[in-house]
């Protein structure tokens, strides 16, 4: 019992990924009906919100402290953050602290305006080609994008910590009345998928209460009518790309301290969520969530030892098999509506 | 000739005549000249030319004549390399049974994949080759360790029990690959002046499989089996329509173009006679279609010149370093030297895929014939130049030249 609950909360953290990033997927391919390869190289811009900006509140000068000495005894050289000394010791090292949160706030304008940028300068010129050509451009983009970060980044993952309040590990099994220490599970984790579920409700209620989202929506089901009840239905449907494009930024913002970005994260995890999005069924977002979830936990059960020992290297493929048997069995994905994109 | 029109002959030959003399045409600059890093001619990286032309004449067969876009072609050339390392593990070290071999079992599990995956179209086509190549990559790994090596890769080793010939040579050394006694590595070198010119036996073997692999492909694009496919990627439903079952024939084109990567496979290892699972990975099956795309979909010559232009940028420009363009610009003043330099830096050495990317998205956005059609347009442009008016037919015809 205790095994697999653990597995499902394992299971969660890769979900809440998988979920964001195939909610933009979905989100841009119900509107726009393009076929973005490229939301992967968001994700990982985002993560990169994240590097760049604890790397500029980091940002220091040093300084010779006479007081102390190294081992040498020469005087100690102290590397102090010019935040330190704006907004003194204990709100400026909080806000080094607090850097992976905070690039939230830095990384949702950020996103927004490459997305729309993107979407203005390169994919709108894409709506009337087929899929094959999108799904080309955009992993020619996917490719330049990551060369960029790759040469300002560097190769190698950069590790960028979460704040000290969360770097602990929550034993869940006491709270659900286990014994201590059997079901321990890290606080960063709990807070990615709280995050997660906070950004899908968000994008939800969105779409679902405000006269933009009703918009949209009948934008989804059917754009030319809506443009000639004289709706400008373009604007709408490039500000949601934005919104995808921050969506996923924001899941890569808050992945950075469960692992540590490199430059092809974007890609590692465009392939699973493609697979995610094309079981949820295309165009449709509910089906987005669940299968993302769903798959996420799936695929944790099939790392566990027995598993394994029954099905040796399933783990490896268990999301790729329920990608096949369900494209095979119901072409429309688990949600996905009838008639959208079946062929 | 050999049942081509005069042009497809002529493209034949200029193409036989290229690949032969391609040991001298890549090796344009002498020996010991600034500019010999540009000198493509050595054995190992023409070789990769060829069995890239090879693997991308194959998945042209399928996504340029019936528009299914397939991202898992990798996994093919992954088992042709695997069951031609066992062929030269169990049967023996001779280059045609290997490479029969891996153009059959790539063919068995083309049938198999295809069989499934065709059921789909479009962008989940795309996603269920992707998926079975990424298990078939997974599983090499992991699971199938006794049969592919897992992580090291499948190598020849010192007590294998070849059936044909010796477990080890003379020497005591593991035996090279072979084709009747001559050794793919062998080669001669011919020096002229300052120039070194290699003949590797390797190389003019793949280059001689290349070009019966190229003339399969003309016939099939001539063929009524091909006009059946260029159909499918036109309208399928019209077909379905007029009574036709279109998936006996897609299903022919994807195994056809497996069995090419298959051979690009068992090539690789008849050159060098180990096989790795990374060779599967989904990267490598995108590679082939960029190799396509760059050089122009549905085109004969294309995807060769694709993967010529890919592998020459993976091979030549990648090594270009900060020093050495430091080198090439030390005429100019310090300042404007090191502006430059650094403007350039970013696009060539390791950063080369940030080139090949945006060539790629260029090529796509712009020119969706690929390299193919750049030239064409430029031959037009230089045409209408000289006869005017008469050019306007003529732009019709170039037009189904290509095809």
């Amino acid at each position: 019992m205790d095994a697999i609950i653990l597995q499902i909360l394992n299971g969660l953290d890769k979900g809440s990924a998988y979920a964001l990033i195939a909610l933009g997927l979905t989100l841009i391919f119900g509107t726009l009906g393009v076929v973005n390869f490229a939301h992967g190289a968001l994700f990982m811009i985002g993560a990169f919100c994240a590097v760049t900006l604890s790397k500029l509140l980091n940002a220091s000068y040093t300084t010779i402290d006479e007081s102390r000495t190294d081992f040498l005894g020469n005087p100690l050289k102290v590397e102090q953050p010019y935040v330190i000394d704006w907004f003194g010791p204990e709100v400026g090292a909080a806000i080094i602290d607090w850097s992976v949160p905070l690039a939230i706030l830095f990384a949702i304008p950020v996103m927004i305006l490459i997305g729309v940028i993107m979407e203005r300068g390169l994919i709108k010129h894409f709506y009337n080609r087929p899929h094959a050509d999108q799904i080309l451009v955009t992993f020619g983009l996917a490719i330049v994008l990551q060369e960029i970060i790759k040469f300002y980044f560097g190769a190698n993952p950069i590790p960028t910590p979460a704040p000290d309040a969360f770097t602990g590990s929550f034993d869940f099994g006491q709270v659900i009345g286990f014994d201590a220490n059997q079901i321990i599970y890290p606080y960063w984790r709990l807070v990615y998928f709280a995050f997660a579920a906070v950004i899908i409700g968000a994008v939800f209620a969105f779409l679902q209460f405000t006269t933009f989202g009703m918009v949209v929506r009948a934008g989804m089901a059917d754009r030319e009518t809506v443009q000639l009840l004289g709706i400008n239905i373009d604007r709408r449907f490039t500000i949601m790309f934005g919104l995808a494009a921050a969506v996923a930024g924001l899941a890569g913002v808050m992945y950075v301290p469960i692992n540590p970005p490199n430059y092809h994260m974007g890609m590692d995890f465009l392939v699973l969520s493609f697979v995610v999005v094309v079981v949820g069924g295309m165009g449709s977002l509910p089906g987005a969530v669940a299968a993302g979830f769903l798959l996420g936990i799936l695929e944790s059960f099939a790392s566990m030892g027995a598993v394994i020992d029954l099905l040796p290297g399933i783990n490896q493929i268990i999301i790729y098999l329920v990608a096949i048997i369900i494209l095979l069995t119901r072409p429309r994905g688990l949600m996905g509506r009838k008639g959208v994109m079946e062929e | 000739m050999l049942g081509l029109n005069s042009k497809d002959f002529r493209l034949l030959l200029l193409v036989a005549a290229l690949a032969l003399l391609a040991p001298f045409i890549l090796n344009p600059f002498p020996a010991d000249s600034a500019m010999a890093q540009f000198n493509a001619g050595y054995p190992d990286l023409m070789q990769r030319f060829v069995i890239f032309g090879v693997f991308a004449i194959g998945f042209n067969i399928l996504f340029g004549l019936t528009g299914y876009l397939s991202f898992g072609h990798a996994a093919f050339l992954g088992v042709g390399s695997y069951s031609a390392v066992w062929m030269f593990k169990l049967l023996s070290m001779n280059v045609i049974p290997a490479i029969l071999l891996a153009v059959i079992t790539a063919g068995l599990f083309a049938l198999l994949i295809g069989y499934i995956s065709l059921r789909r179209s479009g962008i989940y086509f795309a996603i269920l080759t992707l998926a079975f190549a990424q298990m078939s990559y997974a599983l090499a790994y992991s699971v199938l360790t006794p049969v592919t090596g897992g992580e090291t890769g499948l190598q020849l080793a010192l007590d294998d029990p070849r059936v044909l010939g010796a477990a080890q040579s003379a020497q005591g050394n593991i035996p090279v690959p072979g084709l009747f006694g001559l050794e793919m590595r062998d080669a001669a070198q011919l020096n002229l002046g300052d120039w070194v010119f290699t003949f590797s036996a390797g190389y003019y073997f793949s280059a001689v499989v290349m070009l019966i692999a190229f003339y399969l492909s003309i016939r099939i694009f001539r063929s009524p089996f091909g006009m059946m496919l260029r159909a499918v990627k036109s309208n399928q439903q019209r077909l379905n329509y007029t009574g036709l079952n279109a998936r006996p024939y897609t299903l022919a084109a994807f195994v056809i173009s497996g069995m090419y990567a298959g051979l690009a496979g068992g090539l690789m290892a008849a050159m060098d006679p180990l096989a790795g699972a990374e060779r599967m990975f989904w990267t490598a099956s995108g590679e082939v279609v960029l190799m396509a795309i760059l050089g122009g979909v549905g085109t004969l010559i294309g995807p060769v010149l694709g993967a010529g232009l890919i592998k020459y940028m993976e091979n030549i420009i990648s090594k270009i370093n900060a020093d050495i363009l430091h080198s090439w610009f030390a005429f100019l003043p310090d300042g404007l030297e090191d502006f430059i330099v650094s403007i350039m830096y970013p696009f060539i050495g390791k950063g080369w895929h940030l080139t090949l990317g945006i060539i790629f998205m260029a090529v796509v956005i712009f020119l969706p014939g690929g390299l193919v059609e750049g030239g064409q347009r430029i031959a037009r442009l230089f045409r209408r130049r000289k006869s005017g008016e008469a050019a306007k037919d003529d732009d019709a015809k170039q037009s189904t030249v290509a095809e």
